[in-house]
């Protein structure tokens, strides 16, 4: 499938406009970050935050309140660098698969991950198991459902693997939401159910820096991974055939490949409950911005990403007097910005 | 005599393990323009892709470099023998640099990026072609003729003994066959040996030391241009009458119907 000509052609990505998009998108993160600490029920301004972050790098004595330092480094703190991390993997799974299964429409939950999260953590919720064991299970079922699709995948034969990857994908994923269905039918309807719907359209509302040292390491081998392959990875988004006559072990890349982009979705699944869109939209600005050559567009999703959450996660505990799931804001914000960019070629014209 | 690059001894070739005819046996030798003349659909990309090793033979084997082609030796393989697929439009913008820098990924370390060097390879195959005008442009918006110039700098970039090219003309204008013709020239004055596949016995006329005629799978014949290209084969070949045949093309040998 050919990407829609509005979603590629882009005076941005010419060489000469790349340094502005990488000074942008290190602007735009920033800001979201100052903005996020600076909103809520207890104001940090961006000076009281340098102030706190000298004197733990110093080791000198705050000048703030005790209960302003709990709240930059215990409570928003953790949630700000998981709205990062969160985004900026889910944004980097996005990139890589789009360009190793060669569609602009393709997410990382292709393969079923986000549906093996979820029915691991809907099973967790049922059970009435701890939260740890929640975000344990959920990576854990991310895991297993892609393991299982390539397994099944590489049963099915050989003959267009990608396309066959995929069809095993979705009929894994579709295995897997009705098993959440099923669970949420079990759920007691007045405390599982809820905190079960609530896992299942994302949110940072719970997440501590316990929770964060245990993602970490998964977050930072996948992104390791896609790392290494930046420049090797532009090949896989040719034809099987001619990227093995120039040398590619095709099926070893691409193998890495999902098991980087499922590691790191699902431990940011783990963490955050599934958000939408993200891993979908955000690959294709960042492509605006600096082309698809993937050593330049991993850094570029990743950095978007991450603002883009950040921004997503602050609306979140902010727009209402509840809390909202991650991704009707990520979907509310995304959807129509993707339709934006999609209408975009024609008035330029 | 020159050296072989490339052998197939009794090579069968097919789909799903039915040989699409009798065992084939070619070779390319060092500095040759072979060129694989056969009517639609008579297996001249599978046999292509046989030999190249993208999908296993059947039967038979296949020595590139005087050693026996093995799958998982890709890296090996690809600084030996580089490939010209018919152009197709790609699904991303990449620009066509970027596209022509893909020809160098078997030079490249597995985690490493292009160098300097490899950039002036690719920049230097885009100005042969003359096509360096194109260097920033997206490959989803040339036309497929660019598409196809680009395919063959990407595989210069590659810089290997062989070529193989499939039906390159295909999709290219009168004037680009030309500067496609003309540097298939080059590359064997260059000692670049190049096999090629053309629906166009003319340029077979024009550039090929030597010829194969290829029917449902099975090589008819394999030769010395002059020698093969006659017009009774021709009309063999491609279910045409002889006499026409003699008529639009420059053939030197007699009729012989």
């Amino acid at each position: 499938m050919a990407v829609p000509e509005a979603l590629t052609h882009s005076p941005l990505a010419q060489r000469r406009v790349r340094p502005a998009a990488w000074v942008l998108g290190l602007v735009l993160l920033l800001a979201v970050t100052l903005v996020a600490f600076a909103v809520g029920q207890f104001e940090i301004g961006p000076a009281d935050l340098l102030a706190s972050l000298l004197a733990r790098l110093t080791g000198a004595l705050s000048p703030l309140s005790a209960s302003a330092e709990a709240v930059i480094w215990n409570v928003r703190g953790p949630r700000v660098l998981a709205a990062a991390l969160v985004g900026a993997a889910l944004s980097a799974a996005g990139a890589a698969f789009q360009a190793m299964f060669r569609n602009p429409l393709v997410s990382p939950d292709i393969l079923g991950v986000s549906a093996g999260c979820g029915l691991g953590a809907s099973m967790a919720i049922l059970l009435g198991l701890p939260l740890v064991m929640v975000s344990g299970m959920a990576f854990g079922g991310g895991l297993l459902a892609v393991v299982v699709v390539t397994l099944v995948a590489q049963r099915v034969g050989e003959q267009d693997p990608v396309l066959v990857l995929v069809l095993a994908g979705v009929a894994v994923g579709a295995l897997l939401g009705a098993g959440i269905s099923l669970v949420k039918l079990l759920a007691d309807p007045s405390v599982q159910l809820p905190s079960i719907t609530f896992w299942l359209l994302g949110g940072l509302n719970a997440v501590t820096l316990e929770d964060l040292r245990f993602a970490l390491p998964a977050l930072a081998l996948g992104s390791a991974v896609l790392f290494l392959w930046r420049w090797r990875i532009n090949l896989l988004s040719l034809p099987d055939d001619e990227a093995a006559a120039l040398g590619v072990r095709v099926t070893r890349l691409r193998t890495s490949v999902v098991a980087a982009v499922t590691l790191m979705t699902a431990a940011a699944v783990s963490l955050s409950g599934i958000v939408g869109w993200v891993g979908l939209v955000v690959p294709h600005v960042a492509r605006l911005l600096v082309g698809p050559e993937f050593s330049r567009l991993l850094p570029m999703a990743m950095l978007l990403g991450a603002a883009f959450l950040v921004l997503a996660d602050t609306l979140a505990r902010t727009v209402a007097a509840i809390e909202l799931p991650l991704s009707v804001l990520t979907a509310g914000v995304g959807a129509p910005f993707f339709l934006w960019l999609l209408g975009r070629r024609r008035r330029l014209e | 005599m020159s050296p072989a690059v490339l052998r197939a001894e009794r090579l069968s070739f097919g789909h799903r393990g039915r040989a699409l005819g009798e065992p084939v046996d070619l070779d390319v030798k060092a500095g040759e323009v072979l060129c694989l003349l056969g009517p639609n659909g008579c297996g001249k990309t599978t046999l292509f892709r046989t030999l190249l090793g993208l999908i296993p033979a059947l039967g038979g084997r296949v020595t590139i470099a005087d050693q026996t082609l093995q799958a998982g030796q890709r890296h090996n393989l690809a600084r030996q023998i580089a490939y010209v697929p018919q152009a197709h439009a790609g699904v991303f913008a990449y620009a066509v640099q970027d596209v022509v820098l893909m020809g160098r990924a078997s030079q490249i370390g597995a985690f490493a990026m292009p160098s300097r060097g490899d950039r002036d390879i690719a920049n230097e195959a885009l100005q042969r072609l003359g096509i360096a005008q194109l260097r920033e442009r997206a490959y989803t918006e040339i036309s497929g003729g660019e598409r196809q110039l680009v395919m063959i700098a990407r595989a210069l970039a590659q810089q290997t003994p062989l070529i193989v090219m499939d039906e390159p003309t295909a999709s290219l204008d009168f004037g680009n066959h030309r500067v496609v013709l003309r540097e298939i020239e080059v590359l064997k004055a260059r000692g670049i040996s190049v096999l090629l596949s053309t629906h166009q016995p003319e340029h077979a006329l024009r550039i090929a030391d030597r010829v194969a005629l290829m029917r449902r799978g099975s090589l008819l014949a394999l030769g010395e241009t002059r020698r093969v290209m006659t017009a009774g084969a021709l009309a063999d070949l491609y279910g045409l009458d002889a006499e026409e045949i003699a008529r639009s093309l420059p053939l030197a040998a007699p009729l012989s119907v």
